[in-house]
């Protein structure tokens, strides 16, 4: 199966969206969005990936004598998550708030802004 | 120039840094000039930038070799600097709409709202210029995380923090799926420069489900930004809450950023003969404008919360935005450019009015404050204006703006003319009703779910008595700027010319990577007002203050039609993550559609 | 808008895109295949540039623009908490209580401390020879600096952390990354440009520029995630409404 670390990051991308459009819980629908974003992860590395292929670093092995992954996804996944941590970050300060001025974190029962 | 033209994102970086180190002993005024004087310096840059040529800089000097390099592209032609330009200078006049009038800052950290307005301009400029698909990718995630604490900056009330959470939900969701793409795109060509993946694609020759699907993803992030439906239900959330500075930020230039990246990334990537044909990208982006304009116009109309209503009629302008650049005719392309100009001034003068209101009155509810602000003629005829540059009334930049893309609209005219004149329409009828009296009360309606806007606080420390003259001079500056776009054949001959190589997907990709630049503008024939477009533009300012008269006497019964569309934005996370996904979908059966 | 038309709408959305992503997978080159043009273009940049690190080399140096907006955007969430999770007028601070820690807790915890302060350290400092760098290490030294919390109390954690002077290291870190980019101009070369000879190949000096802009981020990262926590921890521990508004809204 060549093609399945690429459907497992359409998996993940799938669970993630689902759970945060049926979560009952703010905190558990940022998780959420954590987890859908764990998919443009998955999907940089597999895309990278090389058969037999090493870590791209040189410290311990010879240039040229092995094979070795793609260097530049892995650098977009190392931006990637640090962007990752730091909305949920904010997501969930954002949460803190809003359970002290609506006295909940349940998305259902909050009721200020509509129309 | 060309080395300089990174400083634009740079300076307004350090002058955050410099504000969050040294806030805590930085006295409030020392804060707010070196934020003014740092937004200036790179608005500075921008206009420079934007008088010389196309500027190509590889960060780092990583120049590419036959193509193919390591590194990062600024791209400064006159489409990019043009919106630097227009960012930085927004964010100028937004720092000195602030300027010690917003309410006290978190303790120790004086320099915080300059310094997140100074971030949330480097994001926007580096959006703006840069070449590369996943740099754009990471100012994307700069602009949505300032946007996101802006947005919820007063956190001591209850609206504030569920909006900023439901624009963070939805961008953040819209941004990773951008990053899907992105994977995608990169796994077929082995690049992420715009033009290198552009050239790679027109080698490869192959029109299939994976191009199609980079293609989707990548721009369903830029659509969350555009606020195009289904993606839109974030923008009336954030911007009826966010503080009024932050409003004009986020409706004047945050929100065309995302029409921007749509085309400027369909251009340089898909448009050639590998990519995605011209006539499903034209299929997808003008049944979505239309959409958009459609849904913002009706549900404009029905607001009585009128910084909401400002907010739904800046969705159904970038209906009209989408749906002018849907074409990418050069023609078409310089009116929606003109469009913008014109309507980022007239909108942040709108809300600059707005904040006046709630400010000196602590509401911005339509019924309540009915009649209350008969003394404030001033803001009121600014308030007015504002409504009829928004409807299209010439000699504003945004009837001109308008005038040269119904030129190429064919039938989609009467599209323009009647959402102009509902939006602007909107807004006269509150102008009617707030400044002038006019009209009964009207009784509140209990059973319609609306917002209404009587429950907000003043952004000041307490009830201004008079308003700042700083507050009014910026709007009627920021009214003069709508006006002068539609004065200056300068200004349109500009637009002209950065439309004709926006617009050249080869040009593009010669210019980043042979070097080759074409005369920027020369020859090209721009086009000015004409008599249809000015009669057009008479037309809508005509049916927008027959709307507004009506409105004012509620003798439009809109609002039980409009019910269920009103229902479907309910604030509700979960709703809006539902309807992104279901945007996905919608956007690959048109961009799929048979009989292209 | 009722619980089951919104999984009526998602489930559209779900079933368009599996079908999308589906479609587009069966045209991916083959797992584990052996193009990648920007790829070894990257590896060999690198070694050209001395550094052993080729995933630093990409971050910090050929793609290093979008390093400087990433730390902007951790920057900026950092400032973002600061204001959302701010002492309102409505509320106050209470000294938070010590609370017993179990001995075997305190014991492993104080001794994890300096070990993980140790290797914290060494994965910024090695960040352009072996894996890690400024962020990898930059967050293993905030945690070292938080094991006080687990191992003793709230208040020994608090006196080695005075929040003014991390504050002050983060806007730093991102002022010496914005700087030594502008090091290329002033050198005449372009923004962010490697104008530092390159050094010895495999050693803690090579690179040129990379160990600098490392290390900025490295002090950036760490202050800001002490920043960020502390921030959290400020609205569990220690900030309290005036009277009980649980229910109160606005």
């Amino acid at each position: 199966m060549s093609v399945l670390p690429y459907l497992v990051a359409g998996w993940i991308f799938l669970v993630g969206v689902y759970g945060m459009a049926t979560s009952r819980d703010l905190v558990h629908a940022v998780g959420c969005l954590s987890v859908t974003q764990s998919s443009t992860y998955v999907l940089l590395l597999a895309v990278g990936y090389r058969k037999g292929g090493s870590a791209p670093v040189f410290s311990d092995i010879e240039p040229g004598s092995r094979p070795v992954v793609d260097p530049v996804v892995q650098a977009l996944a190392l931006t990637d998550v640090v962007v990752g941590a730091t909305v949920t970050a904010l997501l969930l300060a954002l949460v803190v708030q809003i359970a002290k001025r609506h006295g909940t974190t349940d998305p259902d029962a909050l009721s200020e802004l509509k129309g | 120039m060309d080395r300089l033209l990174p400083l634009i994102v740079v300076v307004p970086l350090l002058g955050a840094a410099l504000l969050a180190g040294a806030g805590r002993r930085m006295p409030r005024p020392v804060a707010e000039t070196t934020g003014c004087l740092c937004a200036a310096a790179s608005a500075g840059l921008a206009v420079a930038a934007l008088a010389g040529g196309p500027h190509v800089v590889w960060s780092g000097d990583w120049r590419p070799v036959d193509g193919h390099g390591v590194g990062i592209v600024l791209t400064g032609d006159r489409t990019g600097t043009g919106l630097a330009a227009l960012t930085s200078l927004l964010v100028v006049t937004v720092l000195a709409y602030a300027w010690r009038y917003f309410d006290e800052p978190p303790r120790g950290h004086a320099g915080a709202f300059p310094a997140l307005i100074l971030l949330f301009q480097a994001g926007m400029c580096g959006f703006a210029l840069t070449g590369d698909l996943f740099n754009a990718f990471v100012f994307f995630e700069l602009m949505g995380v300032v946007g996101y604490a802006l947005t919820g900056y007063r956190v001591e009330e209850a609206r504030p923090v569920q909006g900023a959470l439901a624009f963070g939900f939805v961008n953040s969701l819209g941004g990773y799926a951008t990053l899907l793409g992105i994977a995608l795109l990169y796994a077929r060509t082995g690049e992420l420069g715009m033009a290198q993946a552009g050239r790679e694609l027109d080698a490869a020759g192959r029109h299939d489900a994976l191009v199609l699907a980079s293609f989707v993803l990548i721009l369903t992030g830029l659509l969350v930004k555009a606020a195009a439906v289904p993606f839109h239900f974030w923008l009336p959330d954030a911007h009826a809450v966010a503080p009024t500075p932050v409003c004009m930020l986020l409706s004047g230039v945050m929100v065309e950023m995302g029409v921007y990246g749509a085309a400027r990334v369909y251009v340089t990537v898909f448009a050639g003969p590998g990519g995605v044909p011209a006539e499903d990208f034209r299929r997808a982006l003008t049944v979505l404008g239309l959409l958009t304009a459609l849904t913002g116009a009706a549900l404009c109309w029905q607001q009585r919360h009128l910084k909401r209503l400002l907010a739904f009629s800046t969705v159904a302008h970038t209906g009209l935005f989408l749906a002018g650049l849907a074409a990418l005719e050069p023609e078409g392309v310089t009116g929606v450019f003109l469009y913008v100009l014109g309507h980022a001034g007239a909108k942040a003068a709108l809300f600059a009015c707005t904040g006046a209101l709630l400010d000196r009155y602590g509401g911005v509810d339509e019924h309540r404050l009915h009649g209350r602000a008969r003394e404030m003629r001033g803001v009121g005829a600014l308030y007015a204006a504002g409504g009829l540059a928004l409807a299209g009334l010439p000699p504003f930049g945004t009837a001109l703006g308008k005038a040269l893309a119904e030129e190429q609209a064919g039938w989609l005219t009467a599209l323009y003319v009647v959402v102009s004149a509902v939006t602007g329409g909107a807004v006269l009828r509150a102008a009617a009703r707030v400044f002038l009296g006019a009209g009964p009360r009207e009784e509140d309606d209990c059973g319609a779910p609306e917002t209404t806007g009587d429950q907000e606080e003043p952004e000041t420390d307490r009830r201004v008595r008079r308003l700042p003259s700083l507050m009014a001079t910026v709007a009627a500056l920021l009214l003069a700027g709508s006006l002068a776009v539609g004065l200056v054949p300068a200004l349109a001959r500009a637009a002209a010319g950065a439309a004709h190589a926006f617009t050249d997907h080869a040009g593009y990709a010669a210019t980043v990577l042979d070097g080759t630049h074409a005369a920027p503008g020369a020859g090209h024939p721009y086009a000015w007002w004409s008599l249809t477009g000015v009669g057009l533009g008479l037309l809508s300012a005509l049916l927008a203050t027959g709307l507004a008269a009506l409105g004012v006497r509620g003798a439009v019964p809109a609002r039980r039609w409009a019910a269920p569309l009103r229902r479907l934005h309910s604030g509700h996370v979960g709703d809006y993550v539902a309807w992104t996904a279901a945007g996905i979908g919608l956007l690959s059966a048109l961009v799929l559609w048979p009989g292209g | 808008m009722s619980r089951r038309f919104r999984l009526c709408v998602l489930a559209l959305g779900l079933l368009a895109f599996a079908a999308l992503f589906t479609a587009a997978c069966a045209e991916l080159p083959p797992f584990g295949g052996d193009r990648h043009p920007y790829g070894d273009r990257a590896v060999h940049a690198a070694l050209l540039r001395h550094t052993a690190n080729t995933v630093s080399a990409v971050n910090f140096d050929q793609r290093a623009l979008d390093t400087l907006g990433e730390e902007s955007i951790l920057f900026a969430s950092v400032l973002g908490t600061v204001v959302l999770l701010r002492q309102t007028s409505d509320e106050h601070r209470t000294v938070p209580k010590p609370s017993p820690v179990p001995d075997r807790t305190r014991r492993y915890g104080l001794l994890a401390l300096p070990v993980t302060l140790l290797i914290g350290l060494y994965v910024v400092a090695h960040g352009q020879l072996s894996p890690g760098g400024g962020f990898q290490g930059g967050v293993v030294v905030a945690t070292a600096v938080h094991l006080l919390y687990i191992a003793v109390d709230y208040r020994a954690l608090e006196r080695v952390r005075p929040l003014g002077p991390y504050e002050i290291a983060d806007a730093a870190g991102e002022a010496a990354y914005v700087l030594t980019g502008a090091g290329g101009l002033l050198a005449g070369a372009a923004y962010l440009a490697n104008v530092l000879p390159y050094g010895t190949f495999n050693t803690l000096s090579s690179g040129g520029t990379v160990p600098l802009l490392n290390a900025a981020v490295g002090v950036e990262v760490a202050a800001a995630v002490v920043v960020l926590l502390a921030r959290f921890l400020g609205q569990a521990l220690e900030i309290e409404g005036d009277e009980d508004r649980g229910e109160g809204k606005g």
